[in-house]
Parts: C-alpha cells; structure tokens; sequence
C-alpha cells in the first residue's frame, strides 16, 4: 500500500511539473501585450515600454520561469498585472464561490442520479427505466445556459425566491449566500445528474448479470438487499471516475453559468485573465487546478480501495 | 402542486413585504459589462474604470456634463492670458479628500506634474503634453502655463485620466480610491460589485442616493431577468439585442442617446491596393449604411461620413458623399485595373457591432468583387496584430474617445494615413482657441478625411440605457464614458 502511494505520489509531482512548463510555454505564445491593454488606443509605444518594465515583462523567458516556478514551491503565485494583487487573494476570494458551488452540484447530482440509476436499472426495459432515461437524456441534451435562464424567470422573476444572480458574500450571512447559489448550483447538477444517473445505471446492469447476484437471490435475500448490498457496492468503481471528473469540471469550467448568474466564480477569474492577457494570473490558476485535478484523481484511486478489498490487497 | 404554488406565493408575499418602501428610495444598483482592472482612472484606459469613479469619486479642475460641455469642478472660474499661454484657475476652498485631508492648489500640481512626468503611465498622457509648468500661486489659485495655446487645454483637464488625487493616496488608488466627489469608495466585491456611499463631507451639492453599487454583469443575458427581479434597476449600456422584451414595459424606460464612438472600416492605407483612392472610394460606395445599422445595431446609431458625432457641435454632415451605388464602385474598381475584383482580409475584434458588421459588410463588398475572408481575433490579438503591427487590410472598430479627429494625423497610427494638408490643418487647430476659427478647421479635417475615403465611415455608436421608470438624473448621452450619479434620485 505504501509503496503505490509513493509511485502515485511521484508521478502527481511529475505531472506538476510537466504541466507548469507546458501552461508557461503555451501562454507565452500567445499573441497580445499585456502593457498595451492596460493602456489603450491612444498611448504612445514609450510609455507601453516603460510599463512592460515596471510589470517585470521585459526580462529574459527562462529567468521569468524559474521565478514563478520558484515562487510556486513556496506558495507564492505572483501578483496579478491587471489588478496589482496577490494572485492568491484574488483565487481564494473566487474559491469561495466556486468550491461550495461545486461542492453543492455534487451533491445535488449524487442524490438525485444514484436513486434514479437504482430505479432505472432495476425495472430495466420496463416503462419506468424508459421514462426515466427518457428524461436524462434530455438532461443531457438541454443546453445549460438556457436551463439557467428557464429558472432564473420561474424562481426569480415569477415567484422572486430568490436573487436573479450575483452572489452576496459570505459575509452577509450564511443563507443569503446560499440562496445566491441554489440556482446555479441545480442548474449545474442537472446535466451532470443525467450523466451519472446513466452511467450507475449502466454500471449496474453489467454487475446484475454477474453469477455471484444469481447466487445472493437464489440463497433467499430479497431483491431490494441484493441490489444495495451487493450491486450497487461493485458498481461504484465507474460512478466515483464520473464523479471526480465532475467534480474537476465544476470547480472551472462553469464559466456559462457563472456569467448568465454573474456569480464571481473561478471560471470567469480564468476567463477574463486571459482577455486581458493577465498571464500571471492565469499561469497560476491553471496550475492550482492541475494541482487539484491530480488531487482529486489521487483520491478516487484510494477510494476505490475502499469499495473494493480485492484493490487493497493486491497492492 | 396547487399546495406548492399557495405555499411558494406566501413566501414571495412575504420576501416582497420585507422591501417595500414608503419613502422614496435613495439606493441603487447599476449593472455594467466589464469590471474595471482597478480603480485609478489615471493609471489605466479601461473605461470601466471612469464608468465607476468619474464625477462620482474622482473630480478634475473641469468637468465634462451630459451634453459633452466643458463645465467648472474643483477650480471655480478660471482666467486665460492674452496670448491663450497661461491658464489661472481659481479654486473651491474647505474640499476635503475622502481619508479627511485638505485639497487646495499643491494637489493640482502634483496631480498634473505626476500626469506628465517621464516615468507617467497615464494612458493618455498626450492630454498633458502642451504643459510647460504648474505653479501654485496660493493655496486657492493654481497658474498652468502652456508650451504653445491649446485649443482643448479646458476639455483636456475634464477627462477622466486629468481628475485631482491627492499625494497621500495616489499609490493606492488603484486598490482604495480617494477623491474629493460627492461619492465616496465603500468596497469592491473582485468579480461581483463596487460599492459607493454618500460622502459626508461633499464640498457642493450633495448627492441624493445614499448608496450606489455597481454590479458586474457580463452576460447580455441576464440583463432581462435582472431588471425584471428587480435586482438591478438600471443598465445605462444595454444590450441593443434585448429590448424587445422591456421596452413595451411601463416600470422601465429606454434611453437611446448618442456616444462619441465612430464605428469604422479601418483601412489599411498603405497596403496595395488600399493604397489607391479608388479601391477606397469603390469600398465606400459599397457600403450601405442604413443596412449596416439594422444588422449590427438593432436599427440604431446615426450614419456618420466622416470621422465626427453627430451630437457634435462642430459636425458637418458627410454621409451624401458616398451613397450606396454598386455601379459606381464597380466603375472605380475598373480604373483602378481591378475589374476582375480582389480577395483581402477582415480581421474583427469581439464586440457585436464588428462581429455582426462584418458579416454584412463582407457581403455588401463581394456584391462589387472584393472577396473578404473574415477572421476573428480577441482584444489582445487585435492590438497586437491591427493596432501594433499593421498587419491587416481592412477591421471594424469604433473609436470611443472623444474629439479624436487628430488621429488621422498621428505618425504611425494604424491607419497608414499621410496627408500633409490634414495634418497641417490638425497642427492648426492644437493653437486656435477661437471658436469660429476651430469650428471652420474642423469642418476642413472632416472634409478631407471623406475626400480621401480614408477608411469605411459607419455609423455613431448608439447608448442604449434602460433603467427603472422611477429613475431620474442618469446621462441620456455618453459624451465620455461615465455614468454620473451626482443628479440620480427616485421619484415619489
């Protein structure tokens, strides 16, 4: 067990390290001058030099590296261009929308795709499977922005429950706060609801069929014990993949939904660093979320030792 | 359900008593697309950054008003020598910063020394170039005193980028502005909000709202759902596209007003065979406006034909000197020797107008044989590419600074523009302050520019705000970008 969490350990810091010369590389090709952004139209090429060596952007390509790289090692990611901040300010002001954003998604989409991937695989073929996954696909297919929108006119502007977007801070109490991000947060469990709901149910057919079900049903144990015990326990392996996936693309890739809410999330931080070729701030972003893929992929593998014994000891 | 519904009614009953109001109202939330990169308006050209602060927090010795006027702000009244050189300014007296400390003249000094100095990054620091000293005669009279008389020197000192910080706390604007408006900085939300409030120690007429918050909404999307929620009641740049749904609706009212943003073909002057006054001349013949217009601008915005707001006083109406005439423009091209047609490129920056004008005008063009390959870039790309290193033939833009005519004349300005009469007609105007004078040179420029087709002339920019019908007191022009707060009251 020790030792492939070592190798698991090692080929994480591999990935890092790969991942921050291929971000750096990529966004430094990448035409646009930051200075003459910050700028505009009407100043003279001068002044865009003089800027461009007050933000440091005028030294030498490896030197810049070594330094963000470095400062990386000692959790220092550099101080945003445009908004002259921390960068680390700047992220941990954005996670504080989009981690319970995301963590809420998650939970909305587990709770509503595993029962309804129960239901579907045990009556399969019958009117309640087709209904069923009649309707996540069509979670899957409806466009999100639009879904967003469909809610925000019901629950906001038809009944006013709750805000039409924005996000109060955290500051002004913990519901108000939440009610800022239940819209947004259904809006994105739905389609991610209809993947997994397909997927467990998928999952739990194939181990339906296994001989060891036949088994447990033929030894008496009623239906609904077999297909929570045994079937949905061996299934989890591909939901909990699904599940780390998503939790990865929640975390930033809810840029849409985050502009039709206008929530200040960590997508749309991401979003206008690179209009604005704020590199550091992108550089830094995409590495902490490098980071916190390979985070969450770590954890999926352990926890597939923990639904399946067979994993813990054959390593 | 129909228990659901009574239960869901008795709770928006209930959510909708907590707010209501006998009194009028003296709070505000304005939507705006872009967040500002930080709140220095002399430190940067993003106009979201005036769209904030200008007349709000920040003043200048002058000020420009709603109708693009020139009108006094911290300096009271002002005298000009004979030789239009040196500008004496008088100023207001018990003005008061936001952190508490005085402002008098050495603040004037040092905001337009810091403006003009050699490390400046000021993003338009042209506007200080005609400064030959700042003097403070006394704590209320400050004495500037120009190189050479500039005709501008007043509306220069109105900008944004010109407005008065104090010593003390011009190294942290950028994060904690602090002025001498009738608003003062509350917070800033990154991504979310900037709030203001109500300045206690405003040296004039105080304002009426208590608290003004900007919120930053970046999707034309959420506009509607937005102001119907009642979350944001006004959206002073709305989204042409979306009016359809608030503009029969009596709680909101449409305000369609001008801007000082020439949309325009740029044209590559220099590059075969833009070089010829032919092609260009074909090209604006080609164009038809008003089809324009209805594409890429809802049917708003007033067609230009030359480089000048019809809003402004100085405007000499150019638009007959091209009609659309497809055989024309045929007729030219057969001159030039490019009867067979030519393929070029049209590179179009991100906003709608551009997006959408090139389309129409990539087919209006193909109509007389030029065949346009459209190619979409991002901001970075485009100044970098179009604006740096003129590297394009044709792009679509609108120029939104205010009386920019002298663009035409800048060395090295993207349009590859040489015409020594225009510029000699711009070195005249920089030192007439004469009004006739200016309105006469003025008339000449715009006359030249559509004489020499030198790039497409669009149309002007429309504003099209839509607020709460309750709302009075916000700008129906931008004559610069600012969304002036200082006269906004509720009715009732």
């Amino acid at each position: 067990m020790t030792a492939y969490l070592l190798k698991r350990l090692a080929i994480a810091l591999a990935t890092l390290l790969l991942a921050s010369m291929v971000v750096f590389a990529v966004l430094e090709i990448l035409p646009g001058d930051p200075a003459r952004l910050m700028l505009g139209l009407n100043a003279s090429a001068d002044q865009v030099e003089l800027l461009r060596n007050q933000m440091g952007l005028n030294a030498p390509l490896a030197w810049r590296y070594l330094h963000w790289a470095g400062g990386l090692l000692s959790l220092d990611f550099g101080r945003s261009y445009t908004y002259s901040v921390p960068v680390i300010d700047l992220v941990r002001e954005r996670l504080a929308v989009s981690l319970p954003l995301a963590l809420i998604a998650l939970a909305l989409s587990t709770i509503i795709a595993i029962p309804v991937g129960l239901f579907s695989a045990s009556r399969r073929g019958r009117a309640g499977d087709t209904i069923s996954m009649g309707a996540a696909q069509l979670g899957v297919a409806v466009p999100n922005f639009w879904f967003a929108l469909m809610l925000i006119y019901v629950f906001a502007v038809w009944l006013r429950l709750v805000p039409a977007g924005g996000f109060s801070g955290w500051s002004a109490g913990i519901w108000p706060a939440l009610k800022s991000l239940l819209l947004p947060a259904v809006a994105l469990a739905l389609p991610q609801a209809a993947i997994l709901a397909r997927v467990t149910r998928s999952a739990l057919i194939e181990v339906l069929n296994e001989d060891y079900i036949r088994t447990a049903r033929a030894k008496g144990l009623p239906y609904r014990a077999v297909l929570w015990r045994h079937a949905l326990r061996n299934a989890m392996i591909p939901v909990l993949t699904i599940l780390g996936l998503q939790f990865a693309f929640l975390l930033a890739g809810t840029i849409i939904i985050e502009n039709v809410f206008y929530l200040p999330g960590l997508g749309r931080l991401v979003f206008q660093a690179i209009t604005q070729r704020d590199l550091i701030v992108v550089e830094s972003v995409v590495m902490l979320l490098v980071a916190a893929v390979i985070a969450v992929n770590l954890l999926v593998d352990l926890s597939y030792a923990v639904v399946d014994p067979r994993l813990r000891s054959r390593q | 359900m129909r228990l659901w519904k009574t239960i869901l009614a008795a709770a928006a009953l209930s959510l909708a008593a907590g707010t209501s109001v006998f009194a009028a109202r003296t709070d505000l939330v304005i939507g705006i697309p872009l967040e500002p990169p930080h709140l220095d308006p002399t430190a940067g050209a993003a106009a979201a950054i005036d769209e904030v602060l200008y007349a709000n927090v920040f003043e200048g010795l002058t000020r420009i008003g709603p109708n693009g006027e020139v009108l006094p702000d911290l300096a009271e009244s002002w005298t000009i020598s004979d030789d239009g050189k040196v500008y004496t300014f008088k100023l207001h007296t018990g003005v008061k910063f936001h952190d508490g400390t005085d402002f008098d003249a050495s603040d004037v000094k040092f905001s337009l020394d810091r403006a003009r100095a050699d490390n400046s990054v000021n993003a338009q620091k042209g506007l200080f170039a005609a400064i030959d000293a700042v003097d403070v005669v006394d704590p209320a009279t400050v004495k500037v005193t120009l190189k050479n008389p500039q005709g501008s020197f007043l509306y220069n000192m109105g900008w944004g980028d010109a407005v008065i910080v104090a010593p003390e706390s011009a190294e942290t604007n950028k994060e904690k502005p602090v002025g001498t408006g009738p608003f003062k900085f509350q917070s800033w939300a990154k991504g979310s909000s900037i709030t203001l409030v109500k300045s206690d120690t405003y040296w004039g007429t105080p304002a009426s709202l208590d608290k003004a918050e900007f919120r930053i909404v970046p999707d034309a999307a959420a506009y509607v759902p937005a102001l119907l929620s009642g979350d944001i009641q006004a959206f002073p740049f709305f989204d042409p596209d979306s009016l359809a749904q608030v503009k029969d609706d009596p709680r909101f009212k449409v305000v369609v007003g001008s801007t000082e943003g020439e949309t325009i073909l740029s044209i590559n002057n220099k590059k075969p065979p833009f070089d010829k006054l032919q092609v260009r001349q074909a090209i604006s013949y080609a164009l038809d406006r008003k089809a324009i217009i209805d594409g890429a601008s809802a049917g708003l915005g007033q067609p230009i034909g030359s480089h000048m707001s019809p809003a402004n006083k100085d405007y000499v109406d150019l638009t007959g000197r091209y009609p659309h005439d497809v055989a024309k423009a045929k007729e030219l091209l057969k001159e030039a020797g490019l009867e067979k047609g030519f393929k070029a490129t049209l590179k179009l920056p991100p906003p709608g107008y551009a997006r959408l004008g090139g389309e129409i005008i990539a087919s209006q063009l193909r109509d007389v044989g030029i065949d346009l390959e459209i190619i979409p870039v991002e901001w970075a790309q485009w100044l970098d590419q179009v604006f740096t290193k003129k590297d394009y033939d044709l792009t679509i833009v609108s120029h939104t600074e205010p009386n920019d005519i002298d663009i035409y004349s800048r060395k090295d300005y993207y349009f590859n523009y040489d015409n020594p009469a225009f510029d000699k007609l711009i070195a005249d105007l920089g030192v007439t302050s004469d009004e006739a004078k200016r309105k006469e040179l003025l008339g000449q420029a715009q006359k030249i520019l559509a004489d020499d087709a030198v790039v497409g002339f669009l149309y002007e920019l429309p504003k099209v705000g839509v607020w709460d019908a309750k709302l009075q007191g916000l700008w129906e022009n931008a004559p610069i970008q600012a969304n002036d707060l200082t006269k906004v009251k509720w009715s009732e």
